[in-house]
C-alpha cells in the first residue's frame, strides 16, 4: 500500500505548447545513468539553454507543485526518466489538455497526478498562473477540479488511475505479486508456452 | 465458425490473468526484451525488495542505445556508457537472463534482434521498455513500448496492468508507386491522422499494400505506430508471417512448427471482424514523404510545398511557427533543396538488410556530396554480416559513406554519433523532435533510406523519381 493522494497543493507553472516530447523534457544524453537521482536540474534542459524566457528558467515558477500544459504532452519515447526528472523538480500534479499514453502510465507507477482538462480552462488556469505566480494551485481528485486562485475547471483521469491514487494502491507491484499462483496457472493455457498443444 | 473478435482481442483475451474491478487487466506477458537504458534501475527494484526474475526464459536482453559503432573496444570512452553496460552484464549475470552482448555475434538494436532470432511470434504479448516495441507489432502480436517501473513488474512478475485500449483498422489498399516505400506509407498515416490520432487506440494495419509488403516492411510500418500516438499496431499473419519465422534460432521446429503456423493463421482478424473504428487511404496518394518539422507528423510529400500559417488550422498555428523557426524554413518554400549536412542510414525503423540493399543500390556509382558526411551503420550484427557478404560495404564505402558497427548510432543522443550545431540531417530514423540526434539545435528530416541516399548524393533533399530516372 502507498501514501494515499487525494489532492495536491501548491503554487503553479505554465508551459502551454502542444506535442511536448519526452526528448525535450529531458534529454537523451542525461539517460546515461543507472539511478533516476539528479535527473530534476535536467528537467527541460535544452529548451531551458535556448530560451531565457522559458518557464522553468524563471525564478517565480522554482517550486512549483503544478505543470499546467498543452496537448499531447509526454510524447515520443518510453522514458521514465522524464516524469522522474519533472517530479524531481518538484512536480506533484500535471494538467494538460491531453497527454501521451506511455508517459501518463509511468506517470501513475510514480505517483505523479496527471489529470486532463478542457482546452479553454487549461488556457484560463495557465494565464491566472502566469499572472500571478504565488496563486494557490490545487488538483483535487474527489471533486475531480483544479483551480488557480478564482479560476476553477473540471478535470478527468480514467477511474483506474484515479481510483488507485486515491486508494493509495499505485505501487502495483504488490498488488501483481499477490496473484502469483493465478499466474503460474494461466501460463499452462497459452500455446506458444506449453508446444502449441495446450 | 467465423470469430467476429479482431485478433486484438483474440490475443488479449488469451493473455488476460484477471480483471481488476477497475475494468484493468492483468496482463500475462509473453516475451520481455530488455536493453542497457530503461532496465538498470528495474534490477535495483528487484534487488530492493529481494524479488527474482519470474520468468528468465521470456526474457532476452540485448544492448544498442549507448553503443560506439566505431571504437567498441572495452572500456568505453564514455564512463557513464561503461557504467550502464556493466550494470546490464551484471544484472543478466545475477538473474540469469540472456545477454546477447557486444561479444556474442547476435547483438543489435532490440527491435532488429527479436524478429531476427524468431524470439517475436503471432499472438504474442511483447513489451519491451522502449517505445518502439510496437515494431514486434509485424508479426501480428500485441507489442508495446513501457516504463521502468513496468520493467520491474514485468521481470518479477511476467504480468502488467493494462487498460484495454480500442482497435482501429487502418486500411491502405493499392500498389504503391515507384520510389514510394513502406517509410513513406506510416509518414503518410501519421500526417492524416496526426501524432495523437492513435491515442486510446490499437491499429490494426490491413488492405491489399500492407498485404503485398514484406516482413521487413511491415516491420518499418508498425514501428512508427507510436509517432502517430498508437501504443501498438499489427498486421495480421498470413504466409509470408509464416515463412519469415521458419528456421530462425528460437522458432519451434518441425511438427511443432506446423502446429504453431497453423495457430498462427487462425489469430487473423477475419473479414466479419469488428473494430472500434475505421480510416481508409488510396496507395496511390502516396508520394516520398519528407518531414520538415519538429514531430513526424510535420511532413509533406516531396513535390509538394511546406504548409502556410494563413492556411492552417488556428490551433496549429503556434506549433507550425515554433517548427519553421526552429528548422529555419520558410512557409509555403518547396521541401525539395532543401540543403543537407549529414545523412544516416540506420535505425529499428529502416536498418535491415532490405533497407541496407535499397540504399546500396541506389549508391552504387556516385559519390557523396562534398561537405556531406553519411554513414551506414546496420542494425544489427547479423544484418552487418549479411550486407558484407553480398559486398554493399564496398559499394556504400567507394560511394564516399561510412560503413559502421551496429547500434542504435544517430536515431538518439546517447552514443558518440550525434549531430554538431545546428546541422540538417536525412535521416531513416523515427523521430525529428528538437535535440533528437544530439545537438540541441540540430534539425531533422526523416525520410525513406532510399530518399536518405540520394539526398547524401545531391547534398540536398531530392525526389527519389527524379533522381533514380536521371540515374538509369
Ligand atoms: S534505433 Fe532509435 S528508436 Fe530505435 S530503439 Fe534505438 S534509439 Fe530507439
Amino acid at each position: 500500500m502507498s501514501t494515499k493522494i487525494t489532492s495536491v497543493t501548491g503554487t503553479g507553472v505554465p508551459l502551454l505548447l502542444d506535442d511536448i516530447d519526452t526528448d525535450r523534457i529531458i534529454p537523451a544524453r542525461y539517460l546515461r545513468c543507472v539511478t533516476f537521482e539528479g535527473l530534476g536540474e535536467f528537467a527541460f534542459e535544452d529548451d531551458r539553454q535556448q530560451d531565457p524566457a522559458h518557464p522553468f528558467n524563471k525564478p517565480e515558477f522554482a517550486g512549483a507543485s503544478v505543470l499546467v500544459a498543452g496537448r499531447n504532452f509526454g510524447c515520443g519515447s518510453s522514458r521514465e526518466h522524464a516524469p522522474q526528472s519533472l517530479m524531481r523538480w518538484g512536480l506533484k500534479a500535471i494538467v494538460a489538455e491531453s497527454f501521451a499514453e506511455i508517459f501518463f502510465g509511468n506517470c501513475c507507477s510514480l505517483g505523479v497526478v496527471a489529470v486532463t482538462a478542457d482546452r479553454a480552462d487549461i488556457d484560463k488556469l495557465g494565464a491566472a498562473i502566469a499572472a500571478d505566480p504565488t496563486l494557490e494551485v490545487s488538483v483535487d481528485l474527489e471533486s475531480m477540479t483544479a483551480s488557480a486562485g478564482n479560476v476553477s475547471a473540471k478535470v478527468k483521469m480514467p477511474d483506474s488511475a484515479r481510483g488507485a491514487l486515491v486508494t493509495g494502491e499505485w505501487d502495483y507491484l504488490g498488488q501483481l505479486l499477490s496473484a502469483a499462483d493465478q499466474v503460474t496457472a494461466h501460463a499452462k493455457t497459452i500455446p506458444y508456452l506449453n508446444h502449441f498443444s495446450a | 465458425m467465423s470469430d467476429r473478435r479482431n485478433l486484438f482481442n483474440k490475443v488479449w483475451d488469451l493473455h488476460t490473468v484477471r480483471t481488476l474491478p477497475n475494468q484493468q487487466t492483468q496482463l500475462f506477458i509473453g516475451l520481455h526484451l530488455i536493453h542497457e537504458v530503461t532496465s538498470p534501475q528495474a534490477f535495483e527494484i528487484l534487488r530492493d525488495r529481494n524479488l527474482k526474475v519470474a520468468y528468465p526464459d521470456r526474457t532476452v536482453a540485448t544492448v544498442d542505445h549507448i553503443v560506439p559503432t566505431s571504437d567498441q573496444s572495452r572500456p568505453f570512452l564514455d564512463g557513464l556508457a561503461e557504467q550502464m553496460m556493466s550494470a546490464i552484464e551484471k544484472n543478466c549475470d545475477e538473474f540469469g537472463v540472456t545477454l546477447m552482448d557486444l561479444k556474442d555475434g547476435r547483438q543489435g538494436i532490440v527491435h532488429v534482434v527479436g524478429p531476427e532470432q524468431g524470439l517475436t511470434q503471432p499472438g504474442m504479448t511483447i513489451v519491451c521498455g522502449d517505445s518502439h516495441t510496437s515494431t514486434h507489432g509485424a508479426f501480428g502480436s500485441i507489442a508495446i513500448g513501457i516504463g521502468t517501473s513496468n520493467v520491474a513488474q514485468v521481470l518479477s512478475t511476467q504480468t502488467m496492468f493494462l487498460d484495454r485500449p480500442r482497435v482501429r483498422r487502418v486500411v491502405v489498399n493499392g500498389d504503391l508507386a515507384p520510389g514510394v516505400y513502406a517509410k513513406d506509407v506510416i509518414l503518410y498515416i501519421i500526417q492524416q491522422l496526426g501524432v495523437q490520432g492513435g491515442v486510446g487506440y490499437a491499429y490494426e494495419y490491413a488492405g491489399t499494400t500492407f498485404d503485398a509488403m514484406t516482413m521487413e516492411e511491415r516491420m518499418t510500418v508498425c514501428n512508427m505506430s507510436i509517432e502517430g500516438g498508437a501504443r501498438c499496431g499489427y498486421i495480421n499473419p498470413d504466409e509470408k508471417t509464416v515463412e519469415y519465422l521458419r528456421g530462425r534460432p528460437y522458432s519451434p521446429t518441425g511438427e511443432e512448427f506446423e502446429n504453431a503456423a497453423a495457430w498462427w493463421l487462425s489469430l487473423a482478424s477475419d473479414d466479419s471482424a469488428e473494430f472500434d473504428d475505421e480510416v481508409v487511404f488510396n496507395a496511390a496518394d502516396i508520394e516520398p514523404t519528407v518531414t520538415w518539422g519538429i514531430t513526424p507528423a510535420q511532413s509533406v510529400g516531396v513535390s509538394q510545398p511546406l504548409p502556410t500559417l494563413s492556411e492552417c488550422a488556428a490551433g496549429e498555428r503556434t506549433l507550425l511557427g515554433e517548427a519553421l523557426e526552429f528548422m529555419s524554413l520558410k512557409e509555403g518554400e518547396p521541401v525539395k533543396g532543401t540543403k543537407i549536412d549529414v545523412a544516416f542510414i540506420g535505425s529499428c525503423t529502416n536498418g535491415r538488410i532490405s533497407d541496407l540493399r535499397e540504399a546500396a543500390r541506389i549508391a552504387e556509382g556516385h559519390h557523396v556530396a562534398a561537405g556531406v558526411k553519411a554513414i551506414v551503420v546496420p542494425g544489427s550484427q547479423l544484418v552487418r554480416e549479411q550486407a558484407m557478404k553480398e559486398g554493399l560495404h564496398t559499394i556504400f564505402e567507394a560511394a564516399g559513406f561510412e560503413w559502421r558497427g551496429a547500434g542504435c548510432s544517430m536515431c538518439l543522443a546517447m552514443n558518440p554519433d550525434k549531430l554538431q550545431g545546428r546541422e540538417v540531417c536525412a535521416s531513416s530514423s523515427n523521430r525529428n523532435f528538437k535535440g533528437r540526434q544530439g545537438s540541441p539545435t540540430g534539425r531533422t528530416l526523416l525520410m525513406s533510406p532510399a530518399m536518405v541516399t540520394a539526398a547524401a548524393i545531391a547534398g540536398e533533399v531530392v525526389d527519389i523519381r527524379e533522381f533514380a530516372a536521371a540515374a538509369v
